[in-house]
């Protein structure tokens, strides 16, 4: 590809049509890139036209920009906010010196490790979710979807333009490897374990986009306080597409809550098999999903002593959510009181607190969380319904971090592990649980066509009708016997 | 650590093990690494990760001892971990902070003693060592895995193996140095200067390019491939009739006595008297047995195989446990004759009998280890005495010996074939050539002697330090410990070193060496462990600041 191809394909701000070095990277790395997209993105879908949104510009109306397209030739964009050359470093023991726009050698290894962790997640979400299209509850749905993955794509570029850029050689194999491993691949796995396994139906996509692209928030919120000004302005432009996503998770699962008590009103039960045979999905069992996706997202933000948290934090790599909410931002002084089991009980440690970041930035994600589920009552309350949802205790269910390898119920109590294997599952996913999720997976894809466990959003896409073409599908393809097919209705 | 820890015991047996599983299937034998957190040696670090302390080691360094002994069935050892995605973390980080800096100079020459006796295994006994590094492998359980013939490690796009304590830590890696690195997997300079300062490692593919690994294996055909692997050396040949069918010789404990005022065992005992312990050795009771099978009978009885069991064990509680004495004195009690028969059986059958053989084996790494004792020894050559052949040696083991001259209890010393090549020191010669490199006259002379030297022809002969006469014995003896003991400990730890490997550098000599000397002193400076270096402040939530000044 030349140089004027690819400064068309890839829009940016990055001055890509002057910068060599970019350019030669991304010459190898783009044909690769859509390869990938077209192995691990959607299956079945490629040839359809999608209403997707493609980011031109960095300014509000660089946002605005909705159009039919088949999503290998989505026009995958590199976008920085713009830079203010008076920023200084945030936080750390550099706190106050200007920011760096080159990496420092010694931190060298560290931000390429922190970047590369960050970008594997991209590329594999977009692998987890390769089959839900197939199942999609609506065409709208199905188009959120699709917008999802081209802006985790996306995201997979951005995060690449940053070690193609900073990283030389090791930058540009490190984004080749990104392309390589696969999500629940054993030879090739992706980095972190959450990201290994497959999510199958939609009540685990939007608690996915709900509480795990959460945790991308905050992670991206603590990196756009890094003293390497290139991330910081990198994940500040991301954070606007993860806004999105976590609109999609959380406006699903209301969705989802919004139907049931239609159900629940409609047949004035609350007794789940009853809901069930109605084509919904009952509260208890959405609170199980709540349970597992909240437990497992928590897990993400890693150990609550932890001395690469100081490490980075003291390095200026990465800052807490909100830094400038802060007055103390070298951190030296402050401890954070943890919580920790022992014998049986529970006890109070006093971390130091650069230890203890990764639990300070956990706190900031757990208020966020609960701000959700407060919408999601609302949801429940404006249907007249007495029931709510809540969130589970961040001790709850722990795979990583002190709360691991012992026993908490959903209020945060030890409890042993004869209670533990007597309640699990009545608090987690069960098997007849997934059974029934599952049995209601049915594509529902005719326009203004909606499935009977969903109720439809109160408006479109970009001022569209709920009920509207949002997917054009290729008459040629597999994909268009999906659309075909009569939805399931309640 | 202080004098007033309980001390260490390095008598243990596989069902006391605590972090190994060693298991048995045939001629392959797995030893897995299982290391319990809150196990450790001493209190105030948790061993996360299969990260490990003194009393892992010493637990490895008993399970390649029994292997030799007890197991000649094996072939093959593999040494993988019962942890997903870890193999070895390496030695504990909050361990070496609380440590002493004695504590933690004998804790590197003891693991590293062990990573060369994994060696000596493979070389004499016919065992490959397979490292499986199923997971991470960082710093010192990466030592341990070059300390294998063969490393084989899995790519799953994650595991790496590593040496990140130049980056992290502001320590030598290792605990041996870099030496096995660029001297026995030979990876090139460059290469191992980037590695050794990435802290995240090497991984995959680009591992096994550079020499770090032999293998690289993908995941799902990780286990299966060990699995292959391992069986193709089942039916190995192994030298000296080590053979399936012969039960091996179980190493029953020697339980011996331990008090302030020394310890003792059957043939050796250690006697302290203010800075200086008596070190006794005493000879076999009779005759050499009949033949290898009646030796073989004896079993932990054989005194060659007892008596290096016995002095192992007091030179490693001097070394752990009595950080004060600074002079170790050699003695012998017993018939040199039998001492001297004892050799010519060990000559005669060590070649064609594996299990006389793994008693003199024995008794050469004992000998290393008095090597490489960082106490001024001194041998003591008196009447009743049995330093003849093998145990001559430790003799000139001694950074000086001392023969008594008296008329009327006339002494001799003697050789025997074990002087010329069986007991070799880490430098590779024997401790005659040692000791005779600048004159290959004198060398010739001694080994072409026959029969036995009294003390001045001793001295004359170059085979002793002094004689001195029944008058002066006592003031020459006396002074010479009592000045000893004034002395600067660290200058004659450092002296001694120095002057007992004279001649060609070895992988052994180099390790040593290199610890004693590099990752000592590193240890020891404010940048690592000052109170805001390195080492003091990982995983604290200040960063390290360092002195920039070069050496």
């Amino acid at each position: 590809m030349g140089n004027v191809d690819l400064n068309a394909k890839i829009p940016n701000n990055v001055n890509l049509k002057d910068d060599r070095r970019l350019q030669r990277a991304l010459e190898s790395w783009q044909p690769n890139y859509i390869d990938w997209w077209k192995s691990m993105g959607p299956e079945g879908f490629q040839a359809d036209e999608i209403y997707l949104r493609t980011a031109v510009d960095v300014g509000r109306d660089g946002w605005a920009h909705f159009e039919h397209v088949k999503m290998p030739e989505y026009r995958w964009g590199i976008f920085l906010t713009p830079r203010d050359d008076d920023r200084v470093i945030p936080c750390g023991d550099h706190a106050g010196m200007e920011a760096w726009q080159q990496v420092p050698g010694e931190y060298r290894n560290m931000l390429r490790r922190i970047i590369v962790t960050q970008a594997d997640t991209e590329p594999a979400s977009v692998e987890q979710q390769r089959l839900l299209g197939q199942t999609a509850p609506s065409q709208y749905d199905l188009r959120n979807l699709f917008q999802v993955n081209v802006e985790e794509g996306r995201h997979l570029w951005a995060m690449v333009y940053l070690l193609h850029t900073y990283f030389g050689r090791d930058g540009r194999e490190e984004a080749e490897d990104l392309l390589r491993r696969r999500s629940g691949d054993p030879d090739s796995p992706r980095i972190l374990g959450t990201f290994n396994e497959p999510i199958e139906d939609w009540l685990s996509f939007f608690m996915f986009t709900t509480f795990t692209d959460r945790d991308g928030k905050f992670q991206l919120l603590s990196l756009t306080e890094s003293a390497f000004d290139p991330c910081s302005r990198t994940c500040r432009f991301m954070l606007t597409e993860e806004a999105h996503h976590m609109f999609v998770g959380e406006t699903g699962v209301g969705r989802t809550i919004q139907r049931t008590c239609e159900v629940m009103n409609e047949l004035g039960t609350t007794d789940p098999e009853a809901i069930r045979k109605h084509g919904a999905i009952d509260l208890p069992t959405i609170q199980r999903y709540i349970n597992r996706w909240f437990s497992s997202s928590v897990n993400l933000f890693g150990g609550e002593r932890s001395s690469n948290a100081a490490m980075y934090f003291a390095a200026g790599l990465k800052g807490r959510y909100k830094e400038e909410r802060y007055e103390d931002h070298v951190a030296l002084e402050g401890i954070y009181n943890l919580p920790l089991p022992q014998n049986g009980g529970m006890t109070n440690e006093e971390v130091p607190l650069r230890n203890a970041m990764n639990e300070v930035l956990r706190d900031g994600y757990v208020g966020d969380c609960k701000f959700v589920c407060d919408r999601w009552n609302r949801v429940l309350e404006k249907a007249g319904r007495e029931e709510r949802v809540y969130l589970p205790n961040r001790r709850f269910n722990r795979d990583i971090g002190v709360y691991s390898g012992v026993h908490f119920d959903t209020d945060g109590n030890r409890i042993t592990q004869e209670e533990w294997d007597a309640k699990r599952d009545g608090w987690l996913p069960n098997e007849t649980d997934k059974a029934f999720v599952k049995s209601l997976m049915k594509p529902s894809l005719g326009v203004g066509q909606i499935a009977s466990w969903i109720a439809p959003p109160r408006t479109g896409i970009n001022k569209n009708a709920f009920e509207w073409e949002y997917v054009r599908f290729d008459k040629s393809s597999v994909g268009v016997s999906l659309g075909a097919k009569p939805s399931l209705t309640g | 650590m202080t004098a007033t820890l309980a001390p260490v015991r390095f008598e243990i047996s596989p069902e006391q093990y605590r972090h190994w599983q060693l298991e048995f299937d045939g001629p392959i034998a797995r030893l897995r690494m299982n290391i319990q957190e809150d196990e450790g040696l001493r209190d105030g670090y948790v061993l996360k990760l299969n990260s490990y302390d003194l009393g892992v080691d010493i637990e490895l360094a008993d399970a390649t001892r029994r292997l030799r002994f007890e197991h000649p069935e094996v072939r093959v050892l593999v040494i993988d971990s019962a942890i997903d995605r870890v193999f070895c973390s390496g030695a504990n980080i909050h361990m070496l902070g609380a440590s002493t800096h004695a504590f933690k100079v004998n804790f590197c020459k003891f693991t590293n003693e062990t990573r060369l006796y994994l060696e000596d295994m493979s070389a004499e006994c016919g065992i490959h060592t397979l490292a499986a590094l199923n997971g991470t492998c960082a710093g010192g359980g990466y030592e341990l895995a070059m300390a294998c013939d063969e490393i084989a490690l899995v790519d799953d796009g994650n595991s790496a193996v590593s040496l990140p304590e130049v980056p992290l830590l502001g320590v030598l890696p290792g605990t041996g140095g870099l030496t096995r690195l660029v001297d026995k997997r030979k990876v090139r300079r460059d290469l191992a200067d980037v590695f050794s300062t990435v802290a995240e490692g090497i991984k995959g593919r680009r591992a096994e390019k550079w020499g770090l690994v032999d293998k690289s294996v993908p995941s799902s055909r990780f286990k299966q491939w060990v699995d292959d692997r391992a069986a193709s050396f089942g039916d190995a040949d192994a030298p000296r009739g080590r053979s399936a069918d012969d039960a091996g010789v179980v190493l029953e404990p020697l339980g011996g006595e331990y008090t302030e005022s020394g310890v003792t065992h059957r043939y050796v005992s250690a006697t302290i008297d203010g800075r200086t312990a008596t070190i006794t050795v005493r000879g076999p009771d009779g005759t050499p047995p009949a033949d290898a099978a009646a030796a073989r009978a004896q079993g932990g009885d054989f005194w060659p195989l007892r008596l290096a069991r016995e002095l192992d064990d007091v030179l490693l509680d001097l070394r752990f446990n009595r950080l004060d004495i600074g002079t170790l004195i050699l003695e012998s009690k017993g018939d040199a004759d039998q001492v001297l028969a004892y050799d010519a059986f060990l000559a005669e059958h060590a070649e064609s009998d594996w299990f006389v053989f793994e008693a003199l084996a024995y008794w050469k790494r004992v000998l290393k280890r008095v090597d490489l004792t960082a106490r001024s020894v001194f041998a003591l050559i008196e009447p009743g005495h049995c330093f003849v052949g093998s145990l001559f040696e430790l003799t000139l083991a001694a950074d000086r010996s001392y023969m008594l001259d008296d008329p009327e209890q006339p002494t001799e010393v003697r050789l025997s074939a074990l002087n010329r090549g069986a007991l070799p020191m880490p430098n590779g010669l024997t401790r005659l050539e040692t000791r005779f490199l600048g004159d290959a006259e004198a060398l010739e002379a001694v080994l072409a002697h026959e029969g036995a030297w009294d003390a001045v022809a001793a001295q004359d002969a170059g085979l002793v330090t002094l004689s001195p006469d029944d008058i002066d014995w006592e003031d020459e003896v006396r002074i010479a410990i009592e000045e000893r003991a004034s002395l600067s400990p660290d200058a004659l730890t450092g002296m001694e070193a120095n002057l007992r490997f004279a001649g060609p550098e070895t992988l052994e000599t180099k390790i040593f060496g290199r610890l004693s000397a590099w990752q000592n002193w590193i240890f020891q400076r404010p940048n690592a462990v000052g109170e805001q270096g390195a080492l003091t402040l990982y995983g604290r939530p200040e960063r390290p600041v360092f002195d920039w000044r070069r050496t």
